[in-house]
């Protein structure tokens, strides 16, 4: 097996985990129940999946043009920006008052919040 | 230990003008005799050397990759499964990290761990508040976890 040839093989690998994880996320959209379940399938499984495609495309591209600097720093801001965005989502779904799925079973920040909302009225 | 840093690239360039070449090899050789030097004259830094931060560090981010992934095996194994039977709640978790930095980086942590997405920080910053997507027979290994978690960041900061 030549080198050429394994690289072929890990840009398929990358690229086929990166398409499931995907199709799993938007799977995980559709079935979970309410906004924060499916916060978490979209915060984790689509940025594992854009970053292994991103790696699949420059592992890809790392055999003509050698290795694409702005690919590597989008692989970074994915990781660090993705997770930030599902906090804040989250975050302004509670505030705004978006109910938690009726089989959940604990609230602790139920209270803290009630405090904060009436400090601000 | 930025300052530290700073003292190896100084150290760095003198040996690169003590030799008046300007190449590569120069560079790493005179990084490598800076960092014999200053761990010949460490007692006189008041912290720790900065190379154990910067091993600290590729700890750290290890484990950030090893969460990504497990993460990632929890919410496709929940996800495909014919019937759900996830068992969400928010529950209150007390940190003892102070500065902003911690705080953040603990939570993009939790927000990578499997299971865990963190909701809000009080304004004290003492509580971080985490939605769980299985509360009952997660919540002692989460806090497991978070001991981890927290003891890899003070070692980063402390």
């Amino acid at each position: 097996m030549t080198g050429n040839e394994i690289i072929n093989l890990l840009v398929i690998v990358c690229v086929l985990l990166g398409t499931f994880l995907s199709l799993v996320t938007m799977v995980g959209l559709l079935r979970l129940p309410d906004v924060y379940s499916r916060s978490h399938a979209a915060s984790k499984s689509a940025t594992l999946g854009v970053m292994f495609i991103l790696i699949g495309a420059l592992l890809y591209f790392y055999q003509d043009y050698g290795l694409d600097a702005r690919l590597i720093l989008g692989i970074l801001f994915v990781l660090i920006t993705s997770p930030v965005a599902g906090h804040l989502i989250s975050r302004a779904a509670y505030y705004s008052g978006v109910p938690l799925w009726d089989k959940s079973i604990r609230d602790d920040l139920k209270k803290v919040a009630k405090k904060r909302s009436s400090a601000s009225e | 230990m930025a300052f530290q840093f700073l003292i190896n690239l100084i150290i760095t360039f003198v040996w690169m003008f003590l030799y008046s070449s300007w190449d590569l090899s120069t560079f790493i050789v005179g990084f490598l005799v800076g960092m014999i030097i200053l761990f010949i004259v460490r007692r006189f830094f008041p912290g720790p050397l900065y190379v154990t931060k910067i091993y600290a560090v590729i700890k750290l981010t290890l484990l950030f990759m090893k969460e990504l992934i497990l993460s990632n095996i929890t919410v496709v194994k929940q996800v495909l499964q014919p019937k759900l039977q996830i068992k969400p709640g928010i529950f209150a978790l007390e940190t003892e990290l102070e500065s902003d930095w911690e705080i953040v980086l603990l939570s993009l942590l939790i927000t990578l761990t499997p299971g865990t997405l963190v909701v809000d920080v009080s304004e004290d910053q003492k509580t971080l508040f985490i939605h769980a997507m299985n509360i009952d027979n997660i919540d002692e290994s989460i806090s497991s976890i978070k001991n981890t978690f927290e003891k890899a960041i003070l070692e980063v900061s402390r």
